[in-house]
């Protein structure tokens, strides 16, 4: 009788209440939003230690590492750290804008078609396939030429207006599968509308799945991002890790041992991105009952 | 209570809808408060599609399906009386959630203003009816619990609402057999207590055990029906009697019944024409009587 | 006598801890027997089926010998058992539906996997093998999504039989399948014994009625034990175990009313096998047990083809 009294009255809280229980035990989804964290913060808080602005040439190129340049100096005497943090910033910026947009557009497409299927399944699928053959680099390149984009924001609005649509495939042979298990049925009996079953049955059992597809999503915009920076489309007035980079190979860092100009902005992409995957493992376990248990 | 009158089902098939194909052609039957009427057929027989269409989780074709003589209209106030339970009790329950959350689905949606204490004593009530101690099973996650387990907490979440026709939709045939006539005997109970049952199978013997009615049908269409007793002790259509002359029994042999095909009147598809055998029996058969 | 399986335990792993599936078995199978395998689900029944031709990832073999045709089998070494698989022990699958590649003709597909055995396929003697199992010649040449499913399982039946293998072993090839196909599978399982393309056979079965249909013997398992092992009439008509008697109380048959005879299941659930309880297994559930069933039973002979694992049989 205790039991159900402790069970039976609390639904959805109690659900979210232990999903945060095994949360902050998954040693794997606290590495990886720690390591994220770390970096993000270094984005945030970085820019505000260092008053110089982030392009500007100094006295002492091309020196490595020293107390006063923590990163060392570019071939122009650009202080890397500055540009690392302030790179930090607007890479977290453009992966998170077009990650976020591409994740919100591919759920909606892919779980509308799943769910729904027939007509309205066959024209959002055919939307889908259609901005999936356009060449995404050639239409960011023509848009950004024409237009002029100079913000990171605008930037990362475009990439994911072009990445969305492999997501909104996957998410749509996700919820295919989904919708014909019984217990969607079971909803609809227990006068649920759609819009409730695809958040609170459909979602809940592909949350991990979501969260990779934003991971990856993230990822990709911060990729796309910097090889449009390294052909001259990208912010003019800001620096990202994928322009240090692009920057570092244009100036042969690499021949002249310079690693301290690419090895920074390098390893925070492979750590941002990684740090995701390994998060996104232990979410799987904290989301999945039955892992929990391994 | 629960009316269908020539019930037709085509799904459309390729791309845009172009072709269709006939699942359920023109069914017709009637479930009675507290009767349980079979429904029984093979696999692609349409048995399922109708348990659907008349749970109103699938849109009918042509014909109508009639609860308390009004048109099915799924929603809050159609499922408050009319309830389905499925094949895979662990397809039924999301496996993310904790088993019990079905009784909370109930509450949020017919019973929000209940005061929890007083939820949780019908909780364990209506656990109480399906022979479940709540204690082993509030607070566990599906793949926690036997596939009886299951099923019966299913019935308890329909014993919840105010319920009248049940489809249970070869709910048993997963379940190991010392816990399947369990459940059987359950639904006998709650029949006599005036809910009425569509009992759908693939399972004559599990068919017969319960069903005052049986519907016998084949590739959509019915083939016999009438009184359980009738319908197996005297079956006239060569179909039925095929599908009795497979079931395998205990204390005799298989024998060899004509088979549908070989049946010289056959007409292919069944005539859709049901004719009169006797009080409430019927067949599908154009030359009944002069049949040997 | 063609297999002869002695004390066999399997365990499965988990993170948990052992699951003793299969505890201690021992039966025999004669030249042409069927031996027809019932139980519950997790009664072991799947386990001793797969342990005879090939364990999966998890599984470990603690103990005990299977000897077929005075060979002993290698079962607990994956590569060894190759040269068994197949030629001389065959296993149809649950799934065998689903079992065939889709992209190949069933043609090809058979060609492709005798090849793989180093056999030449004998085209005249697959045709005639599978007119034997009612299927006419030209699903040869079809592809398997144009097959329906009990004519798929019938192929993959052809298939496993193919090279005359001493033991097969049918692993729940009926459950998915309606009653008249389920006839006609069984019969063809009676053809290939009385054709000699196999020479013994373990029929895996949760369906006791269907089993009588087909099989010799009948052993009944219980949470990894042999219960009752008979000839098929004899646990039907005259079951001595409590296990096997209630077993058959709860089979419903066509005919059988509610309102005329009411049958009833077995109350209670079967042990947890990660940590078995001393004794007879089946005492929690047992109407007969008493304080002698707290000591294992043992396997008694009543009769010379009769065995039964109970203190009150």
């Amino acid at each position: 009788m205790t039991a159900l009294q402790e069970a039976a009255p609390r639904p959805r809280e109690g659900v979210r209440r232990e999903a945060l229980y095994f949360a902050v035990r998954n040693g794997k989804l606290l590495t990886g939003f720690g390591v994220v964290a770390v970096l993000l913060l270094a984005g945030l808080m970085g820019p505000l230690l260092t008053d110089v602005p982030p392009n500007q040439y100094g006295p002492r190129p091309m020196s490595p590492p020293s107390a006063e340049h923590w990163f060392g100096t570019t071939t122009f005497g650009q202080d890397v750290f500055t540009q690392f943090v302030h790179g930090l910033r607007s890479t977290f910026l453009v992966g998170a804008i077009g990650g976020g947009v591409a994740a919100v557009i591919g759920m909606f497409v892919g779980f509308v078609a799943g769910y729904r299927g027939g007509l309205v399944d066959e024209i959002l699928s055919m939307l889908t396939n259609i901005v999936l053959v356009i060449p995404a680099l050639a239409v960011l390149l023509i848009i950004n030429a024409y237009l002029g984009l100079r913000s990171v924001a605008l930037q990362g609005l475009f990439i994911g207006l072009t990445q969305w649509p492999w997501a909104a495939r996957a998410i749509r042979a996700q919820t295919f599968s989904l919708r014909s298990r019984e217990f969607v049925d079971l909803a609809r009996m227990s006068g649920s509308g759609t819009l409730r079953i695809i958040s609170r049955e459909v979602a809940p059992n592909m949350s991990s799945y979501l969260f990779m597809t934003f991971i990856l999503l993230f990822g990709g915009s911060i990729l796309i991002a910097s090889s449009l920076d390294f052909i001259g489309l990208g912010p003019t007035d800001a620096v990202s890790l994928g322009l240090m980079l692009q920057n570092a190979t244009q100036w042969s860092a690499l021949q002249l041992g310079m690693w301290w100009w690419f090895v920074p902005p390098g390893a925070a992409i492979t750590a941002v991105v990684g740090a995701l995957y390994v998060a996104n493992v232990g979410l799987d376990e904290v989301f999945n009952p039955k892992l929990r248990e391994l | 209570m629960l009316r269908l009158d020539d019930v037709t089902k085509r799904f459309r098939t390729g791309m845009l809808g172009g072709g269709s194909v006939t699942a359920v052609s023109d069914v017709s039957f009637e479930v009675a408060p507290g009767e349980v009427v079979s429904l029984i057929g093979e696999s692609g027989s349409g048995k399922s599609t109708i348990g659907r269409m008349i749970l109103g989780l699938q849109p009918v074709t042509s014909g109508t399906i009639t609860f308390d003589g009004s048109h099915v209209r799924p929603g809050k106030e159609f499922y408050r009386h009319v309830q389905g339970i499925f094949q895979d009790p662990f397809s039924s329950f999301n496996p993310v959630f904790k088993a019990d959350r079905v009784f909370a689905m109930i509450k949020d949606v017919y019973h929000p203003s209940t005061p929890g204490p007083e939820w949780a004593r019908r909780v364990e009530a209506a656990l109480h009816d399906v022979r479940l101690n709540p204690g082993q099973v509030l607070g566990k996650y599906p793949h926690q619990l036997s596939g009886g387990q299951l099923q019966r907490l299913l019935i308890a979440r329909a014993l919840l609402l105010e319920i009248r026709l049940l489809v249970a939709d070869e709910i048993t045939s997963m379940l190991d057999a010392s816990t399947r006539i369990d459940v059987l005997n359950l639904l006998a109970e709650l029949k006599a207590r005036g809910l009425g049952v569509l009992y759908i199978t693939h399972d004559l013997s599990l068919g017969t055990y319960l069903a005052e009615r049986t519907v016998v049908l084949r590739r959509g269409s019915v083939v016999e029906m009438g009184p359980t007793g009738q319908v197996f002790g005297g079956p006239l259509h060569p179909y039925t009697r095929e599908l009795l002359a497979a079931v395998p029994r205990l204390h005799q042999p298989w024998d060899d019944a004509v088979p549908v095909d070989a049946c010289a009147y056959h007409v292919h598809g069944g005539t859709g024409v049901l004719a009169e055998a006797g009080p409430g029996h019927h067949v599908a058969c154009a030359r009944l009587g002069t049949c040997p | 006598m063609s297999l002869r399986v002695s004390e066999l335990r399997v365990v499965y792993r988990t993170l948990k801890g052992d699951v003793h599936a299969l505890d201690g078995v021992t039966f025999g199978l004669a030249d042409g027997e069927i031996l027809g395998l019932v139980g519950e689900s997790g009664c072991g029944k799947s386990t001793l089926g797969k342990s005879l031709i090939r364990m999966d990832g998890r599984m470990r073999h603690l103990g005990g010998t299977a000897v077929l045709d005075d060979e002993e089998l290698p079962i607990g070494d994956d590569r060894r058992m190759n040269e068994f698989r197949f030629k001389r022990v065959s296993l149809i699958p649950q799934y065998a539906m689903s079992a065939l590649n889709p992209t190949r003709r069933i043609r090809k597909l058979v060609a492709e996997l005798l090849r793989s055995r180093g056999v030449a396929l004998d085209a005249a003697e697959l045709e005639s093998r599978m007119a034997q199992v009612g299927l006419p010649p030209d699903v040869l040449g079809r592809y398997p999504i144009e097959l329906s499913g009990g004519m798929r399982q019938r192929v993959v039946m052809v298939i496993s039989t193919l090279l005359d293998p001493s033991l097969l072993i049918a692993d729940e090839v009926t459950s998915a399948l309606d009653v008249s196909t389920q006839k006609a599978v069984v019969r063809a399982l009676l053809g290939f014994r009385d054709r000699g393309y196999v020479k013994s056979m373990i029929f895996i079965t949760h369906d006791l009625a269907l089993t009588h249909h087909l099989a010799d013997t009948i052993m009944v398992m219980y949470a990894g034990r042999l219960v009752e092992k008979a000839p098929a009439d004899v646990i039907v008509q005259a079951p001595r175990h409590p296990y096997t008697r209630l077993l058959l109380d709860a089979l419903p048959e066509v005919g059988v009313r509610h309102a005329d005879r009411r049958l009833t299941g077995i109350p209670g659930s079967p042990p947890q096998l990660l940590d078995p309880p001393a004794g007879c297994r089946f005492r929690a559930r047992c109407p007969v047990a008493d304080d002698r069933c707290a000591e294992d039973p043992p396997v008694t002979a009543l009769a010379s083809d009769h065995h039964v694992a109970c203190w009150k049989a």
